[in-house]
């Protein structure tokens, strides 16, 4: 094994040369012909681009793809500026992007001129999921305790705690307080996942819908007590996470009142005039990935539901969940120009 | 062109002049007025209100930044703006310091703008040489061996090594990158 | 002591030739990141960790905090030879260190900075093996107000600094607050001073910004001058080290006083570069040679780099014990944690106890290994210097360019960098500061977000700074020391009218 890792690091560094690159078997219709570059629109450190990395390190360990990838973050403008990318890069098929719900709601919040339409829809590898989280040293054990809580307290007593403004985090917050009978959250906006998830526990803020990759070290410790998933079913992951509890045990919302449902598409996009084949070319790599145990157990750690869709399938998902933030984000009055 | 030895100490006092220092003085003032209007007028449309339950509003902070900028600017150019009586204005600039500069800025900006077209590698080494060979009267072999030194050993840094993905022109694209 | 065994053990599983020889790999590449401005710690450990995962995850994360350390170190060298901050954390080196290169002191600069980056960090590393579980609890008590006081103080810490007269200071600084609102606003959501290019979506990076005013600029002041290096016809003496080493002593105080603002800013998390600018800061005002500072004094690249090799490494603690990275190269590494299957969290140091003391046994190796190769190759980065200026310019335009594109991947950075670049020439002049813009392109949009978090928490009340004892007492120091010039100023005029009194 040290052999092993050694030679890679020779190869890696040069010093192995160019020769040894010929290999892989020329199945396909299409190869990339340069190294391809995997856009992230968001920052180091978060969901995205965990997965992003990831991706890569399953592609090269597995050596995956006959060129390299490249990743590379541009997260400015809350996305904006990776999308724009992908949008003026339409001819070069060597571009590939992950996305996140800032597919959606960066166009809407800020009026940035782009539209998932201007990319070109390869695959859907998961659906992220969103859970009600506050801290353990609450009182609150369901979501029904914390709702009418909230509806017992206070105007704006309450902080809900959230990645970015304007998008999904607090898409969910606008939809919780649909019920509580009027009394609002105080949204307050952080920089990234993981931080939010210390400020929970911390006490600086009430509750979170983090994902579950970005509290799951809370929860094990002890310090956050997850009280509802915003699916419609129970998670199928069913190994004991913490000691007492899996994240299958974990109740949908609607299971304990508050029926509102919403999912974070984890998506590959290439550019958008990319032929059929190359399509087909990283619809294939993306596969094998998700073939390999290790994306598996990527999967469950961060508790995701593993719906996977191509084709018209994804793009007909793609339709429905752009008019339905669209929808959710006007009547939250977060469309840029609606004020 | 020996004027342009970056190599050699210049006494840039005891040259012509160019342009006096109080003359940059109040030019730039006025540049920082201009700034501190361009970020009020958009605070302005951001709103600059400190909001009832939120605290300021996004135009709140660059508002009253812009505007202290431009008091503290104003202060600037009325200090500037009085002509030093007696002696002569003290110079920023000679015209030959201010060529010397020319010599590596002019060159450079020449080199930022062929980086879209050629790609930064082949720009670089053509600037690196050419700078070499005018300014700094090297013979060709060295100033090649120099350009080509520093482009190859960065396309291997950041294209190969670290897979850093940096303009690249049609040389580089031939060779299939 | 436990952690003592704890440790032994760590150090049994660190020391194998195999993790010696990753380290050496691991801080040459990390020298090479911190040389170029543009390669950040973050790429190197992100290049390298796909082929971590065939090591066992001890060996993997040795080889990777090399990068981390080896980019700590080798931020300083351009920084001091060239006045290019080669990492945003050096750009505080440069106000001395550039300056006592070119009085001929270039190699007891790089020695005084890579020394003194060793202290802060094994000061850190200690912190880390006594402290761990203590400064996590400690860390989780900074909510937005308390992160807000953290970053008042860091500016209070810097008033009154520039050597401009007080007006061009001001307009300075709020320049660099200005541009720093430019982009997307984190709380709102909506954009700002854009006016409609998309270019301008990402704001003005802090590193195209430092690239363009300290690198080019420098340029352009050393082509209208001719090239002032007196050390350029210096004989290069291999007595480097011992000679800075024996003035190192008298420095004791503002070595305490920097790893302390250090380790403080790495865990919070405010991070190595206000760090630096902090340490420098306090250092400047408190120490007997403060007044020299900005003139090429030892001890203006001692403070700043103490620190930030400080914050740097217990930036490392709170990603280890809470999951949040306290740099963007601690965030790739989160990355790579979670790959090989460890959990950041809580429960870390419990769950994988040969992993973590492997760890922080690591560091310590890593920094002493660290030492050692930067140590010996003083002279040839010295020897730099005697490289003709007419070969080096056009390298460095070439250099700063590319820093300058890779920020972001975008030519307009490149062309804001010329921008800057006469912008700074300008400047020192016109004897506009810089180090206030600096630190308020660097900071102004985390104090804002923090600021405004706050007062979305507090319902709009400012009081909100002085409801407990940590933000109070921090905002209450921050004022003490914005408002120490002043009073320090009566206090001379006090103790000079008195004897002339009596």
């Amino acid at each position: 094994m040290r052999m092993k890792s050694w030679k890679t690091i020779a190869k890696r560094l040069g010093l192995a040369a160019g020769l040894g690159v010929l290999a892989s078997a020329p199945a396909l219709a299409w190869e990339p012909t340069k190294p391809v570059t995997l856009i992230i629109p968001a920052g180091t450190g978060g969901g995205a681009d965990q997965m992003a990395r990831f991706i890569q390190g399953v592609i090269q360990k597995h050596e995956l793809m006959s060129k390299p990838l490249i990743v590379v973050n541009k997260g400015g403008g809350a996305g904006a500026e990776g999308f724009l990318e992908m949008k003026a890069s339409a001819n070069d098929p060597h571009k590939i992007v992950i996305t996140l719900s800032n597919l959606f709601t960066t166009p809407l919040g800020t009026g940035t001129p782009f539209n998932w339409k201007d990319m070109k829809p390869v695959k859907m590898m998961a659906l992220d999921q969103f859970i009600l989280w506050v801290n353990a040293s609450e009182p609150y054990k369901t979501a029904g305790d914390y709702i009418s809580a909230v509806k017992a307290g206070e105007d704006r007593a309450f902080k809900m705690g959230g990645t970015g403004s304007k998008q999904e985090d607090q898409i969910i917050t606008v939809a919780i307080e649909k019920e509580t009978g009027g009394k609002k959250f105080t949204y307050v906006p952080y920089d990234g996942g993981g931080k939010v998830a210390v400020q929970l526990v911390g006490g600086h803020i009430t509750s979170s819908v983090n994902n579950p990759i970005e509290a799951v070290a809370q929860w094990r410790g002890g310090q956050l007590r997850p009280l509802c998933i915003f699916d419609k079913a129970r998670s199928t992951y069913t190994a004991k996470v913490t000691e007492a509890q899996a994240w299958g045990d974990i109740p949908t919302c609607a299971e304990s009142g508050l029926p509102i449902e919403y999912q974070m598409l984890r998506g590959i996009f290439t550019t958008k005039n990319a032929t059929p084949d190359q399509v087909a070319y990283y619809e294939g790599v993306l596969k094998k990935v998700m073939e390999t145990p290790e994306w598996k157990e990527f999967m469950e750690k961060g508790a995701f539901n593993q719906t996977t869709m191509t084709g018209s399938e994804f793009e007909a998902w793609l339709t429905a969940a752009e008019a339905r933030h669209r929808e959710l984000m006007t009547g939250a009055g977060f469309v840029a120009g609606a004020k | 062109m020996s004027a342009i030895d970056p190599d050699q100490v210049h006494d840039v006092e005891a040259e012509k002049p160019l342009v006096s220092l109080r003359a940059a003085d109040i030019a730039v003032a006025l540049l920082f007025l201009a700034t501190s209007a361009i970020v009020i007028v958009d605070s302005v449309r951001l709103g600059f209100a400190w909001l009832p339950n939120e605290g300021p509003a996004p135009g709140y902070f660059p508002f009253y930044i812009a505007v202290t900028m431009g008091i503290a600017s104003l202060i600037n150019l009325a200090r500037a703006l009085p002509q030093p009586e007696g002696e002569e204005a003290k110079p920023m600039t000679s015209v030959p310091g201010f060529l010397r500069m020319c010599a590596i800025f002019a060159p450079a900006v020449a080199f930022v703008f062929a980086i879209s077209w050629i790609g930064i590698y082949v720009s670089s080494a053509i600037y690196i040489a050419a700078f070499m060979l005018v300014v700094g009267k090297f013979p060709l072999w060295k100033a090649l061996a120099v350009a080509l030194g520093v482009a190859g050993i960065s396309f291997a840094m950041f294209e190969i090594w670290f897979l850093v993905p940096l303009p690249k022109g049609p040389l580089e694209a031939a060779f299939g990158f | 002591m436990e952690e003592l065994s704890a440790l032994a053990e760590g150090f049994g599983h660190a020391l194998t030739w195999y993790n010696v020889a990753l380290m050496v790999l691991g801080i040459t590449l990390g020298v090479v990141i911190g040389v170029l401005p543009g390669l950040g710690g973050a790429n190197g450990v992100a290049i390298l960790l796909p082929l971590t995962f065939s090591m066992n995850p001890t060996s993997a994360i040795i080889m990777l905090t090399s990068i981390y350390w080896g980019a700590l170190f080798g931020g300083a060298i351009t920084a001091i030879l060239f006045n290019i901050p080669g990492e945003p954390w050096s750009v505080a080196t440069t106000f001395d260190g550039h300056p006592m290169a070119q009085r001929g002191r270039a190699d007891e600069a790089l020695v005084g900075a890579f020394t003194s980056s060793f202290v802060g960090a094994i000061f850190a590393v200690a912190l880390i093996t006594f402290l761990a579980p203590a400064v996590a609890k400690f860390a989780l008590k900074f909510g937005p107000a308390e992160f807000f006081a953290v970053q008042f103080l860091t500016f209070a810490s810097f008033l009154g600094m520039g050597r401009g007269t007080p007006w061009k200071t001001l307009a300075s600084m709020c320049l660099g607050f200005a541009l720093a609102s430019v982009g997307l606003d984190g709380v709102t959501g909506s954009l700002r001073m854009t006016f409609g290019y998309d270019e301008l979506l990402n704001g003005f990076k802090f590193l195209v910004a430092v690239i363009g005013l300290f690198g080019i600029g420098e340029i352009l002041t050393s082509m209208e001058d001719g090239l002032k290096f007196s050390g350029a016809d210096a004989k290069l003496r291999m007595d480097a080290v011992i000679r800075t080493w024996k003035q190192l002593p008298r420095m004791f105080g503002t070595f305490i006083r920097s790893c302390i603002v250090g380790c403080w800013m790495g865990i919070t998390p405010g991070g190595a570069t206000p760090a630096s600018f902090m340490g420098y800061g306090l250092a400047k005002r408190f120490s007997k040679r403060g007044h020299n500072f900005g003139k090429g004094e030892l001890e203006g690249v001692v403070a700043p780099e103490t620190a930030a090799h400080a914050a740097g490494t217990s930036a490392l603690l709170p990603m280890l014990t809470l999951g949040i990275p306290g740099s963007p190269t601690a965030a790739v590494l989160l990355g790579g944690l979670l790959i090989w299957g460890l959990q950041p969290g809580p429960l870390l140091f419990v769950e994988q106890k040969e992993f973590v003391w492997g760890l922080i046994a690591s560091m310590y190796l890593g920094n002493v290994v660290g030492l050692i190769m930067v140590l010996t190759c003083v002279p040839l980065f010295a020897a730099i210097l005697r490289v003709p200026f007419s070969i080096v310019a056009p390298v460095i335009v070439v250099i700063c360019a590319i820093g300058a594109y890779t920020v972001n991947n975008s030519m307009f950075d490149v062309w804001m960098m010329l921008a800057f670049g006469v912008m700074g020439y300008l400047f020192s002049k016109l004897g506009y500061p810089l180090p206030p813009l600096v630190l308020a392109l660097v900071l102004g949009d985390q104090a804002e977000s923090s600021f405004r978090q706050a007062m979305l928490v507090s319902q709009g009340d400012v009081t909100v700074f002085w409801s407990n004892w940590l933000s109070g007492s921090i905002m209450t120091l921050g004022v003490i020391l914005a408002f120490w010039p002043l009073a320090q100023g009566l206090m001379n005029r006090f103790g000079r009218s008195r004897p002339a009194a009596a």
